[in-house]
């Protein structure tokens, strides 16, 4: 048996930490804004989980790539993970912004950009765990995998683009100054300053859930061959 | 002609062929033998270049697997038990495409030679889903020394034959590999095997386990042969 | 034990040049072609069955939106759009399935021939299905439903539409035609992946059916165009590895 590695343990008590830290600064040190009150606050982890989850597709992307590169299967138990995990972190994203939408433009949904390609991106991810389903040879399956997250890495941009020729109402936080006319706000210091500690929070968060999930694949592929082992 | 070292073919974790040595002089016709499972498919599907090792060297009519593939295709006959045959097109239409896909010189009068050989030059025109299925498997024999290749790789061609059409078959057989062509034909009909083969290989728990020549054994003793070395 | 006799041979061609390789390739791509057409022509399973489902999904419309005169105008390109990406499913999964069902796959990747011709060859015979099922669905609305749809723009537009959503549906009903969920699991495939091909398409359609002015139109088919020659040039690079086992 495998003993989880230190690095990993040590990463697993910083993110605890890093999210207890980022929770207050998000409820206390961060000021309370003018217009929408204190539904704002659920921009910071929103914007956050956004970004990591968006790095993490492409991460899963690369990890394709990788596979393809190697025929390494620790390239797509890495996708895998990448996959599952983003899948998560975008669902997060997605209820905070409901969450936000509400209050501040009367609706739970809209078809703006940013929201709409969020959630093509989800059922990539849903068709992505379908395909992985129907296939039980590991090296085709991990093959038609890679393939898959590489065109979906180069549709999501595209689809994103294509969203944003339609009129948008999603607020552009950064480097607006009419603020009040989108629905959007002009951030104070401190506020930037819980963003970016809650981003670089949750992508440390991220890489910890990745080296878990990795780990745990690798760990199964274990199993399953001394079961084979002891089969024959 | 063929010369294969060290293959190893995994399925994911599993192992079918084990580090499997195999060589064929140019102008041998060698029976594959073995129960069912042992990876003769898999074997023939790699030399085939359908699919590749996971380890190994091979060899085929001079040209490294799997890097030179497409050169190897060229010299490569095979025919599987499934007859890989357009049924919405006539015989002649399904010769035609090959034809052109093998890009031959001069292919009227190589179909005609072919269907003349297999015997089906009055069906020529007909539809292929009206075939019986030992018409088939001859027509897909055809098909298979079309663009004449140096080496030919049969997978159970007498399955779901009846006996009439297996002698017609082996009629076919037996003028195939009297060109000098190289031969590797699986089978589990070992009475049928051992008035056409030269050699007897017998596949058995990933490798070749055991190899004799037609001159080295009686035809009666072949079955004997064959079952003492799986019990080894 | 390696025998001195089996000489290591480097690739070698009959015909020397690159414009041999090309005039190959060409010739392959357009057997594969051909082979398709053929084999529909006698069978005619394909055809009819995307027609039939056309006609039916038109049909359903009628029923499920209100399509009197005023509305009917914006709700047109929509319209067209999801009849023919339902329809085009059909007939991407039969085109897969008839190859990988009798092993004919096999025997084409047997064939000395570059992959990703056999990927055209496949893709261009869709694609030629899906311009039969269009051509007749056009009339077949307008009689239904009192609209204009001769309409040159449109038309256009039905073309590079069609090019981008069979590109990627050839690429990825290869993967699904291997898989056991088969049939089902290509729609859930290609829609996410299609979508702005789709959204372009309909945006666009329903520009030239309002007679809006050109240059608002002109950035949808822009992005048309980007969609198909990015994902032809994909397919191009990773057909290889959804088809060698």
């Amino acid at each position: 048996m495998e003993t989880k590695p230190r690095l990993l343990n040590v990463l697993d008590w910083v993110s605890l930490v890093l999210f207890v830290i980022a929770t207050g600064m998000v409820f206390f040190y961060a000021p309370t804004e003018a217009i929408m009150g204190q539904v704002q606050r659920v921009f910071y982890f929103h914007v956050a989980t956004a970004w990591v989850g968006l790095l993490g597709f492409i991460a899963a992307g690369l990890a394709g790539i990788g596979y393809l590169r190697t025929n390494n299967l620790k390239w797509d138990n890495a996708s895998l993970a990448a996959v599952e995990i983003s899948l998560i972190f975008f669902a997060v994203a997605i209820v905070m912004g409901s969450i936000w939408a509400r209050p501040s433009w009367g609706t739970y949904w809209t078809w703006e950009p940013r929201l709409t390609t969020a959630t093509v991106t989800e059922l990539i991810y849903a068709a992505y765990l379908l395909l992985r389903q129907g296939l039980e040879d590991p090296e085709r399956r991990a093959r038609f995998s890679a393939v898959y997250t590489i065109l979906g890495c180069i549709s999501v941009p595209i689809t994103f683009v294509s969203i944003r020729l339609f009129r948008t109402i999603h607020p552009v936080v950064i480097g607006n100054a009419d603020a009040a006319a989108q629905g959007g706000f002009s951030m104070t210091p401190a506020m930037f300053q819980t963003m970016m500690f809650s981003v670089v929070t949750f992508s440390v968060i991220f890489v910890a859930l990745l080296w878990h999930r990795i780990r745990l694949g690798n760990l199964a592929d274990k199993v399953e061959q001394l079961r084979l082992k002891l089969a024959q | 002609m063929i010369y294969v070292r060290k293959l190893v073919k995994r399925f994911g974790l599993k192992a079918v062929l084990k580090g499997l040595d195999f060589q064929v002089e140019e102008g041998e016709f060698v029976a594959l033998l073995g129960p069912n499972g042992a990876g003769k498919t898999t074997f023939l599907r790699i030399l085939a270049t359908l699919s590749r090792p996971s380890m190994g060297a091979i060899q085929v009519a001079g040209y490294q697997l799997p890097v030179q593939a497409a050169a190897v295709r060229r010299r490569l006959g095979v025919v599987s038990h499934l007859p890989l045959l357009y049924g919405d097109l006539t015989a002649e239409e399904n010769l035609q495409f090959f034809a052109r896909m093998y890009d031959l010189a001069d292919s009227n009068r190589r179909i005609s030679e072919v269907l003349g050989m297999v015997g089906l030059e009055n069906r020529r025109r007909d539809l292929v889903r009206t075939f019986s299925r030992g018409m088939q498997q001859r027509l897909a024999i055809g098909r298979a020394v079309l663009h004449d290749p140096d080496v030919m790789l049969f997978d159970e061609p007498h399955t779901g034959l009846d006996q009439d059409a297996c002698t017609m078959l082996d009629n076919v057989l037996r003028e195939v590999a009297a060109r000098g062509r190289t031969v590797v034909m699986t089978s589990h009909d070992l009475a049928r095997v051992g008035a056409l083969a030269s050699r007897f290989d017998v596949l058995s728990r990933g490798v070749i386990a055991a190899s004799i020549r037609r001159d080295q054994i009686e035809p009666d003793q072949i079955l004997a042969f064959y079952r003492q070395t799986l019990e080894a | 034990m390696k025998p001195e006799s089996v000489v290591s041979r480097t690739q070698e061609t009959s015909e020397s040049g690159p414009l041999a390789g090309a005039r190959a390739f060409v010739r392959a791509t357009f057997a594969v072609v051909w082979k398709d057409l053929a084999a529909e022509m006698r069978s005619r399973e394909l055809i009819s069955a995307m027609l039939v489902f056309a006609l039916l999904v038109l049909f359903i419309f009628n029923f499920a939106l209100e399509l009197d005169p005023k509305t009917r105008s914006t709700v047109t390109a929509g319209v067209l759009w999801v009849t023919f990406t339902f329809a085009g499913t059909l007939g991407l999964n039969r085109s897969m399935a008839m190859e990988k069902d009798r092993g004919c796959l096999d025997g084409l990747l047997l064939t000395p021939v570059d992959r990703s011709a056999i990927y055209f060859g496949k893709m261009i015979g869709n694609l030629i299905f899906m311009f039969l099922v269009e051509a007749i669905v056009f009339p077949a609305y307008t009689v239904l439903y009192s609209a204009n749809l001769f309409n040159l723009g449109l038309v256009f537009v039905v073309f590079l539409g069609s090019i981008g959503y069979i590109a990627m549906g050839t690429l990825l009903s290869a993967m699904a035609v291997q898989t056991r969920t088969r049939d089902i699991l290509l729609p859930i495939l290609l829609f996410p992946l299609t979508i702005p091909i789709l959204i372009a398409a309909v945006k666009a359609s329903a520009g030239f059916l309002a007679a809006d002015p050109l240059p608002e139109i002109l950035s949808w088919i822009n992005l048309m165009v980007v969609y198909d020659v990015v994902f032809i040039a994909a397919a191009f690079m990773v057909f290889d590895y959804v088809v060698e086992e």
